[in-house]
């Protein structure tokens, strides 16, 4: 293991590390401490320019009771109903492809999985205009189904790439003992493949889920009003609204990061295990 | 006449198997690969290729194209806005892979088996959950130079106030700093990842070669997480290309638009108050995924490399 395991340092370098340890966690963290904090204060404590002491008084559900009786929860709903069918969306898409690349052998395979590939990683700014006006020609621009459509399609491109890795990982002799069997191709796909994906499954939706929840750019360029914008976008307005009302600010920036945040601890494994696929030989 | 039974020795023909049963393998894939490839296609690909034909037109969005072939090009050749949303883009790319090495560095120093630990792992990695439009306004009221934290952390060395965000020579290092606050965390994950995977009888072995500490790292351990590095590297480049959230949220690309990125740039002038360039805008993302189109060969190059060597 590197570096030495503290346990077998000297007595003084093991109370260091346990003391140093939450003291610069608390400053890593201090940015979000302060919003937590600003959000339980009440409006006067910052007319008064107390800031950084205690709170004079506790108004924590005064303000988020506020924030639920704006637009928040509207906004909190839209980006629900564009996450939750991207995600299914990339699943089932990204399965199948998944699943085309990493079992079979043809000579446009790699071509194909590059296509894939490279398609993830261009800037979003090469998109834009032909995917606004796309999706004005559609008749989708500002509505939800617009947003869920493009990004299941973008997010394909990532979901592919994870899941033919991960389908590549398996053992390739349970397909050919299917096909020897003579099952036929999509029941291989369905009966011997899909239930091994699971693992793979829970970490890509975990992962789309928090990836789509956070978008602002698409938000901002497919839709533009409150019956459809996500609560990044909304946030912004939200926050035109309450303008230098920091309490509140704080408090609906908490609503909004939270979602993805209960997802993250919730799934934990699943997620890391997505995000550093590859980190490993 | 008797009725003997004889050994049927005729079966009937197996039917001829359909074109489909006969080639299912050959055809499979591609049935498989039909709808995301479809869907790849109508909103990925091709519209990388009509973005490069937008470049060459004068268009608002809404009326009539005109085509005025590399006009907006030679227009971006003089625009002083272009040159500083290049360099911006530049610092950006340098500052931000900081978030490698700081990366490693906290996962070093994480990667022990102390009471709690995994609770302090998932709370550093924490910034990285949350969208980056809270992390701009949280950084926004960090940088604030009535109240903000960092600027009482300056005064306790007798500096400042700076407003870092309304000073042109600051912001776009104070938006950097921003950015790399979530960029680290997944770099370190990427590594506690890695650390995990190293393989400890080398370590052992190196350890009795006497190999120390930094010796120990740069020889023994940082080669092994070459995985991890090289995931490192690409998200980071990506992600420093792909900074929009932050600028918009932060400044908005002031002051005097000194901290614009291209990206940012790009949907200023196709979008927004300074008028509908769609073609303007166009050629200034051509410009931009050219430069990412260096990555992505060298990406895909790397990728190529190994899938060879399976």
């Amino acid at each position: 293991m590197f570096p030495t395991p503290i346990e077998k340092s000297s007595p003084g370098a093991q109370i260091a590390y346990k003391t140093l340890l939450p003291i610069s966690l608390l400053i890593w963290l201090a940015p979000l401490l302060a919003v937590a904090l600003f959000s339980i204060k009440p409006d006067s404590d910052f007319t008064t320019g107390n800031y950084w002491g205690l709170p004079s008084s506790f108004e924590g559900f005064a303000n988020y009771g506020l924030v639920f009786t704006s637009d928040m929860p509207r906004y909190m709903l839209n980006s629900i109903l564009i996450t939750v069918p991207t995600v299914i969306g990339c699943i089932v898409l990204s399965s199948m492809t998944g699943f085309a690349l990493g079992i079979y052998k043809f000579k446009a395979n790699i071509w194909v999985f590059f296509m894939f590939v490279a398609g993830n990683f261009v800037p979003f700014q090469i998109l834009m205009v032909p995917v606004r006006d796309l999706t004005l020609d559609m008749g989708l621009y500002n509505t939800i189904p617009g947003l869920v459509l493009f990004h299941i399609a973008f997010q394909t491109g990532f979901c592919t790439l994870f899941m033919r890795n991960f389908i590549r990982a398996l053992p390739y002799e349970l397909v050919e003992a299917a096909r020897v069997e003579g099952i036929s191709e999509w029941r291989i796909f369905w009966y011997v493949v899909m239930p091994l994906m699971k693992p793979a499954l829970a970490a890509m939706a975990v992962l789309i889920f928090t990836f789509i929840w956070n978008d602002y750019f698409w938000a901002v360029v497919l839709t533009q009003g409150v019956e459809s914008q996500p609560v990044t976008a909304g946030i912004t307005s939200f926050n035109a609204q309450f303008r230098a009302a920091y309490h509140l600010m704080s408090a609906g920036s908490i609503v909004a990061a939270l979602p993805p945040v209960a997802m993250f601890f919730l799934m934990q494994k699943h997620f890391i295990a997505g995000l550093t696929l590859g980190a490993v030989k | 006449m008797a009725n003997i039974a004889v050994p049927q020795t005729e079966y009937a023909q197996p039917r001829e198997r359909g074109w489909y049963k006969r080639n299912e393998i050959a055809v499979t894939p591609w049935l498989f690969l039909i709808p995301g490839i479809l869907f790849f296609m109508v909103y990925v690909i091709i519209p990388i290729f009509q973005s490069f034909y937008y470049s060459t037109l004068s268009w608002d969005g809404l009326g009539e194209a005109e085509f005025i072939g590399l006009s907006n090009y030679s227009e971006l050749w003089d625009d002083s806005a272009f040159y500083t949303s290049l360099r911006n883009n530049i610092i950006w790319l340098f500052l931000y892979l900081l978030a490698i090495p700081a990366g490693l560095g906290i996962a070093l120093l994480l990667n022990q088996t102390v009471f709690g630990i995994r609770l302090y792992k998932s709370l550093f990695f924490f910034p990285f959950v949350i969208s980056q439009v809270v992390v701009g306004l949280v950084f926004g009221w960090f940088y604030d130079p009535t109240f903000g934290l960092f600027n009482i952390a300056l005064g306790w060395f007798g500096l400042g106030p700076i407003n870092v965000l309304g000073d042109e020579n600051y912001v776009t290092y104070g938006i950097i700093a921003a950015g790399l606050w979530p960029q680290t965390a997944y770099c370190m994950i990427l590594y506690l990842t890695g650390l995990n995977a190293v393989d400890p009888e080398q370590i052992e072995a190196a350890r009795l070669d006497g190999a120390k500490r930094l010796k120990m790292l740069w020889y023994v351990v940082i080669p092994q997480l070459k995985p991890a590095t090289f995931i490192a590297f690409v998200v980071t480049i990506i992600g420093a290309l792909r900074s929009f959230d932050l600028i918009s949220i932060m400044t908005n690309g002031g002051p005097f638009g000194e901290s614009r990125v291209l990206s940012f740039y790009m949907f200023e002038v196709a979008l927004s108050e300074y008028g509908f360039r769609m073609g303007y805008g166009a050629a200034i993302a051509v410009v931009l995924f050219l430069i990412m189109l260096v990555f992505i060969t060298y990406f895909l190059y790397s990728m190529y490399q190994e899938e060879k060597g399976r």
